[in-house]
């Protein structure tokens, strides 16, 4: 087989080349020659092919995330910003977390086990590449409607991915997010989250710099998986004929990432290494041009001495290969043979396979050929930036004037009717329990774990001498972005500040996974503009910086894109985990509090979407002013002792959020709906910034106190009570006989003037019942 | 009567962590020389009467392997 080389691409210059089936463009092929001043090499063309795509250059993304960096409000908790493999927050006590999330949805579909669990390893692995130890990961999923036949193909295998890999590495799954919509039917999303925890000096970043230093990969062999995975799946759209095109995958091994982790953190702890980058999308080709590009700017690399799993593999494909678990660090030659000896105590392969140069080129030969010799910052960092045109849907005004008001959409009217809504929507797919998915997630591995789903947050403790510990939550209320894309990302952004502020942790920095459908449609591209728009704002006025994130397009099936779904991760910090608030009530006579004001919302609202498939509205805009307040209010009252319990209301109204705390605690207790309220819009309403607080009576008075000097409002609802009048509903039930211990009782008072009660127990049945009764069909 | 043999393994380019496992496996139980070891499964399917071919294969390669990761053959012993 011939090589094809510079000389040769020299010598040919008109010798056609199949670049637009690597999903280069005209423009952009004519651009690599004219920085070439030839013809590429085909090992050039698919180096630059891939780090082009969407999915490594950001090229549709670009010129909106800059905001992002524009809009960043002051904080001196960043160490590390956007643009590492992942932005680094301090915690305090010469303690950094690390945080990001990246999406890996098209893998996911095509073959759901191995797609989720190397989304995982991926995540994983730019984690460690930062120098921090990775102690936690989340997953926030989305699927088609919980019944259609191809969830069942796809949630079981992306749920068994997830803990596969994660278990496998002996990392906890904390939290996350399980969400249906038919609109992810054909492109469910598989976002994954990790954290990780360093000393400050333990920071590493993505540069090969020192002239001489050896470029080491180290790792797994390289393999034939997943070539061109990176441009080719994450960025073309799913046809409608579905399973025709089967490119290969990657397989992970979580395994060999668990010798990985502990293998890179022990040559980066002994000091041996300049810089270190993870190998992900792009492999070989995204690894050393990023290093080059960042460091001192040029690179010697021979990829004959890449070990390989198939030897037939050609330099193309070694370029390209997505072949999982391996890292490339940068290494002074006195250090060479101490990291050599690191690597194989923990038996992993590591070959010396280039050098630091001063040339300013990526040169890298094939068995003494030079195949590539290129500016590297020109393939990683100055690919094409598109200005995609967009505008507003013309939808967009019919869709936000259907307004889900009384006369659209009839809501239940008689205390009965809400008695029975309440138990169709504990049992509604996307508010039931999660259960199934999470019970097959190590939540406790490591003995770090403070909280786990289905707690607001999850929450691991960092130190254990001083209890420091963070927490974190994702969330995305993705209709809502469709009714409007720039406050859906601010009321996602808003979610999850709360839910980690609701569990005593100050929210700290902030992380996302942007899923929308191809950039290519200006309405789309609108959607997608709008949300980073609103997110970069909100950002900003709630000052929490954007450290870092995740762009995925093309998610969508024919013409058909998804809901526009971003993803906000919020990270909190929380000096002792001791003191942080749960979500489950306790104590007899603790009084209910509902913290924020309840108006008639319910566009993009969980009951319109279960009860009538309705979306429209405009949402109320989340006032985030107001949310900073109650999230001082949150933090303030964990600190001081007001709160025995706390949950943010959200998806499903006050009314869930009551239900899942009964369910939590296994208490029951006794709530009113407030006078001249409607009790349906009490109870399923979803207007922003509200929390549910459980306060001691004999704190009351400086709570109120409190939120009164904040002028917010806080609106006594009900109180725990465990011992709540049995006898009405044991007169009713058959298995009265056996009552030694109180049934659990959920009482709602002041219901168009009536009382309904639920027990407990049939509200945890219907909670339960409705994943298992699909999926274990 | 027919007897169906159906061999299920991963594709050659896909990595077997399970045979890496092994192959290491094996030159610490003492057996020198292993350069390679990649596993399967094999599916052995009793019939009664004609075998459906087609059938078989549309099963074969849905059902028994996942086409994405994995290639199957058949064997078919007519008893």
């Amino acid at each position: 087989m011939s090589i094809d080389n510079i000389a040769n691409a020299v010598a040919t210059p008109d010798h056609p080349q199949p670049y637009r089936d690597l999903g280069v463009k005209d423009d952009e092929y004519q651009r690599i020659r004219d920085i070439l001043g030839r013809r590429p090499t085909s090992s050039e063309l698919a180096m630059y092919s891939v780090m082009w795509s969407e999915h490594c250059s950001y090229k549709s993304s670009k010129v909106h995330l800059a905001q992002f960096g524009d809009k960043k409000p002051q904080t001196d908790a960043m160490l590390v910003g956007i643009g590492e493999n992942a932005g680094v927050v301090d915690i305090g006590n010469d303690w950094a977390v690390t945080f990001k999330i990246e999406s890996h949805n098209h893998p996911s579909y095509v073959e759901p086990y191995q797609g989720a669990a190397t989304g995982v390893g991926g995540i994983v692995r730019d984690i460690m590449s930062m120098g921090a130890r990775p102690v936690a990961v989340m997953d926030p999923l989305r699927f088609g409607p919980l019944d259609a036949p191809d969830t069942r193909r796809v949630l079981p295998g992306v749920i068994a991915g997830v803990g596969g890999y994660g278990n496998c590495l002996g990392l906890p799954n904390i939290g996350g997010e399980v969400v249906f919509d038919p609109t992810y039917l054909g492109n469910p999303l598989v976002n994954a989250l990790c954290v990780g925890t360093m000393k400050h000096a333990d920071i590493h970043l993505a540069k090969a710099s020192g002239i001489g230093n050896r470029v080491i990969l180290y790792g797994a062999r390289t393999g034939g998986d997943g070539i061109g995975g990176v441009s080719v799946l994450a960025s073309e759209t799913f046809d409608a004929d579905g399973p025709a095109k089967r490119p290969s995958v990657q397989v992970g091994d979580p395994f060999m990432e668990k010798l990985l982790i502990e293998c890179t953190l022990e040559v980066l702890h002994a000091g041996l290494v300049e810089g270190i980058q993870d190998l992900g999308g792009a492999g070989i080709s995204c690894a050393t041009s990023e290093l080059a590009s960042n460091g001192t700017g040029g690179m010697q690399v021979w990829l004959d001495r890449v070990p390989l799993r198939d030897a037939t593999l050609s330099p193309e494909e070694i370029l390209m290969s997505e072949s999982q678990e391996r890292m490339c660090a940068i290494v002074p030659p006195e250090h060479v043979e101490e990291f050599m000896a690191i690597c194989r105590k923990w038996d992993v392969i590591a070959t010396d396979i280039g050098v630091v140069t001063d040339t300013g080129r990526l040169v890298i030969e094939w068995h003494g050929e030079t195949i590539v010799d290129v500016p590297p910052r020109t393939v990683a960092h100055d690919g094409p930036v598109y200005q995609r045109p967009y505008h507003r849907p013309a939808w967009q005004d019919a869709l936000q004037a259907d307004a889900p008001t009384a006369e659209r959409l009839p809501r239940p009217q008689t205390a009965s009717e809400l008695h029975e809504l309440v138990l169709r929507m504990t049992a509604a797919p996307n508010l039931a329990s999660k259960s199934w998915v999470t019970d097959q997630y190590d939540r406790y591995v490591q003995g770090n774990t403070v909280m786990a789903q289905p707690e607001d947050s999850g929450m691991v403790r960092v130190d254990e001498e001083s209890g420091l510990g963070v927490a974190v939550a994702t969330d995305c209320n993705a209709r809502v972005a469709k009714l409007d894309p720039y406050h859906g990302a601010r009321f996602a952004l808003a979610e999850a500040y709360r839910n980690v502020a609701v569990s005593g942790a100050k929210p700290l920095a902030v992380t996302n996974c942007l899923n929308f459908g191809s950039p290519e449609d200006p309405e789309v591209m609108w959607q997608f503009a709008e949300a980073v728009r609103g997110l970069a704002d909100g950002c900003l006025e709630l000052g929490t910086p954007v450290t870092g994130g995740n762009v995925s397009f093309y998610n969508q099936t024919g013409d058909v894109a998804i809901l526009p779904t971003p993803v906000v991760g919020v990270l909190g910090v929380i000096d002792d985990v001791d003191r942080r608030t749960p979500m489950a009530w306790a104590e007899d006579g603790d009084l209910i509090y509902v913290l924020g004001d309840t108006a008639d919302d319910f566009a993009g609202s969980e009951w319109a979407h279960e009860v009538h498939g309705h979306l429209g509205g405009l949402p109320r805009p989340v006032d985030l002013a107001k949310e900073r307040v109650l999230g001082e209010i949150l933090l303030a009252g964990s600190r001081d002792g007001m709160f025995n319990a706390a949950h943010d209301v959200s998806d499903g109204g006050i009314m869930q959020s009551l239900v899942e705390m009964a369910l939590r605690s296994n208490v029951g207790a006794r709530i009113w709906v407030p006078r001249d309220m409607d009790p349906f819009v009490f109870m399923y309403s979803e207007s922003a910034t509200r929390a549910i607080v459980v306060v001691p009576r004999d704190e009351e008075s400086r709570f109120t106190a409190m939120c009164g000097a904040r002028g917010f409002t806080a609106e006594r609802v009900g109180v725990v009570d465990s011992q709540l009048d049995t006898d009405a509903i044991a007169a009713s039930t058959e298995d009265s006989s056996n009552g030694s211990e109180p049934a659990q009782l959920l009482q709602l008072d002041n219901v168009h003037g009536e009382t309904i009660r639920w027990s407990v127990d049939e509200l945890r049945a219907a909670h339960l019942r409705t994943l298992p009764a699909v999926l274990n069909a | 009567m027919a007897r169906v043999i159906v061999d299920v393994s991963l594709k050659p380019e896909i990595l077997d962590p399970q045979g890496r496992a092994v192959q290491g496996a094996l030159g610490r139980l003492g057996l020198a020389g292993v350069t390679d070891v990649r596993q399967g499964k094999q599916f052995v399917i009793e019939i009664d009467g004609t075998v459906d071919r087609a059938k078989l294969e549309e099963l074969a390669g849905n059902l028994l392997s996942n086409p994405v990761i994995e290639n199957y053959s058949i064997t078919i012993e007519q008893a």
